[in-house]
């Protein structure tokens, strides 16, 4: 079709989609742990951390997630400098994996609070009766049987987060779509990059959707 | 070696409970029973500390089970709870349900953990069940783990509420036989349950509730038999029929 498939530059673009892929592994997995966090401080009884966990849900679903990544890789330094005096040179990888994660955990926090309030409430009760404590009954019994619930929403989750994965192109990190985009530059054919490009992120994608699939189906056997 | 003194429960405007008193002795097998409505579940819940009372006191073996204090969590322990609805871990074979709290809250090493487990089940007749999830299981066989399980904490009193209510009729009696067994253990019992007849054969005592108040408290046969209190004998009347 073109010059621009040589072997050496679909390499270029699987390293691009390795790296999309894994920040938006390392998104799911954080944003998880942030979201399992909020979730707790949403169900608390105490009104510091549920404010907390509003005010963050809400600051990071209402803002454009690429505003976030600018704001983490160009703001935040210049707020680093104004309080300590010193220049940081953010790297971009590091700063889209934290946006991507923070965004994501928004997102994740509310899936779980879902996934947790679905749980039969006499899962608790039968935890209280035992004398099980709540973090053990969370951990052991109520975040299992959530886990089934909100299973294939954290995989559309994470299906978003490997195409947002794109938007750290904007701040010059090395991702699928970039890759596209400079060798179109760089050949004059923006088409077959683009197809290609495409083609990698559905393929990753439906592998993803795939994967879960077998997921549910083994979780769905203790019923 | 269960006293409750003076409890009264509200759900908002509701007055769920008013001014309980009630002894239960070692050994004691008292059936709660009374309209729907009347407080039996709650009054259950309160003894277990899953609902928190407004009034009075419950005491048991003399120490107050009050949810401020220290002592409550070692207090309440002494006691097993079942519930109409099993609420098995669903999440967790038979045995590892059997497993978990005495593993988790008493600390007591998996391998001793498990024989206890397999001690309970044995007793209730569904060892050969304890690799399944309790999905698999019928309501009879759920309620019998449901029992080995609270069992397995070594309770000295157990509460049920309403165990056989969700099954159908011919799981009942399996699971009115493990209770039965019980007794002869000399376990102590309260139990909220519409089935007369176990009140009446194994239960020793009788506690009528109507609209949050007890209304009779009685010998489990003189009640049946020779009820003092006429709304005793109107309940009576309606539950049996002929
Ligand atoms: N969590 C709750 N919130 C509000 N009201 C409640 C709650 N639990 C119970 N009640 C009310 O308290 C009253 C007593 O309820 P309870 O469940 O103790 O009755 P019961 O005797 O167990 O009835 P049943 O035979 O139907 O189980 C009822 O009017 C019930 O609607
Ligand atoms: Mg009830």
């Amino acid at each position: 079709m073109s010059d621009v498939l040589t072997i050496e530059n679909l390499l270029f673009m699987l390293k691009g989609a390795g790296w999309g892929l894994l920040l938006a592994l390392g998104a799911i997995l954080i944003g998880g742990m942030i979201g399992i966090l909020c979730a707790f401080g949403k169900t608390s009884k105490h009104a510091l951390p549920n404010l907390i966990a509003s005010i963050y849900v809400e600051l990071f679903r209402g803002t454009p997630m690429l505003l976030q990544i600018l704001f983490f890789y160009l703001g935040v330094p210049v707020i680093y400098q104004r309080i300590t005096g010193m220049r940081m040179n953010a790297n971009p990888y590091l700063v889209g994996l934290l946006a991507l994660s923070f965004n994501s955990g928004a997102y994740q926090s509310e899936l779980i609070r879902a996934g947790i309030n679905g749980v039969d409430h006499g899962q608790w009760e039968a935890c209280e009766t035992l004398g099980i404590n709540k973090v053990t009954a969370m951990k052991e019994i109520i975040l299992p049987q959530a886990f089934k619930n909100i299973l294939p929403p954290i995989v559309s989750e994470f299906i978003m987060l490997i195409k947002d994965s794109s938007l750290i192109s904007n701040i010059g990190a090395l991702e699928l779509l970039y890759a596209a985009q400079v060798l179109g530059k760089q050949y004059y054919d923006y088409l077959s990059p683009l197809l290609v490009a495409g083609l990698m992120y559905l393929i990753i994608t439906i592998f993803t959707s795939w994967l879960a699939k077998q997921m549910e189906r083994r979780l769905a056997l203790r019923d | 070696m269960i006293k409750v003194e003076h409890v009264s429960k509200t759900f908002g405007t509701l007055e769920a409970l008013q001014d309980i008193s009630l002894t239960i002795h070692k050994g004691d097998i008292v059936s709660l029973i009374g309209p729907s409505g009347s407080g039996k579940s709650t009054l259950l819940r309160c003894i277990h500390g899953l609902e928190k009372i407004e009034k009075g006191r419950i005491l048991l073996n003399g120490e107050e089970l009050n949810p401020d204090k220290p002592s409550f969590h070692a207090l309440r322990k002494k006691m097993g709870f079942v519930f109409q609805h099993f609420n098995l871990f669903e999440n967790k074979t038979v045995l590892e349900n059997c497993m978990l709290a005495q593993i988790k809250v008493n600390h007591v090493p998996e391998e001793k953990a498990k024989s206890v487990a397999e001690e309970y089940l044995a007793r209730v007749g569904l060892l050969d069940k304890k690799e399944v999830y309790p999905k698999k299981l019928s309501g009879g066989q759920k309620q019998r783990v449901a029992i080995a399980r609270a069992l397995c904490m070594q309770p000295e009193v157990m509460l049920f509420d309403e165990p056989t209510s969700a099954l159908d009729p011919e799981m009942i009696k399996e699971v009115l036989e493990v209770m039965k067994d019980l007794k002869t253990q000399g376990m102590t019992m309260v139990v909220v349950t519409h089935e007369m007849g176990f009140a009446q054969k194994v239960g020793n005592r009788v506690v009528f509730l109507d609209e949050g108040s007890i209304v009779e408290e009685n010998e489990a046969d003189a009640f049946f038999t020779n009820p003092k209190t006429e709304r005793a004998k109107d309940f009576l009347s309606k539950v049996f029929y002929l």
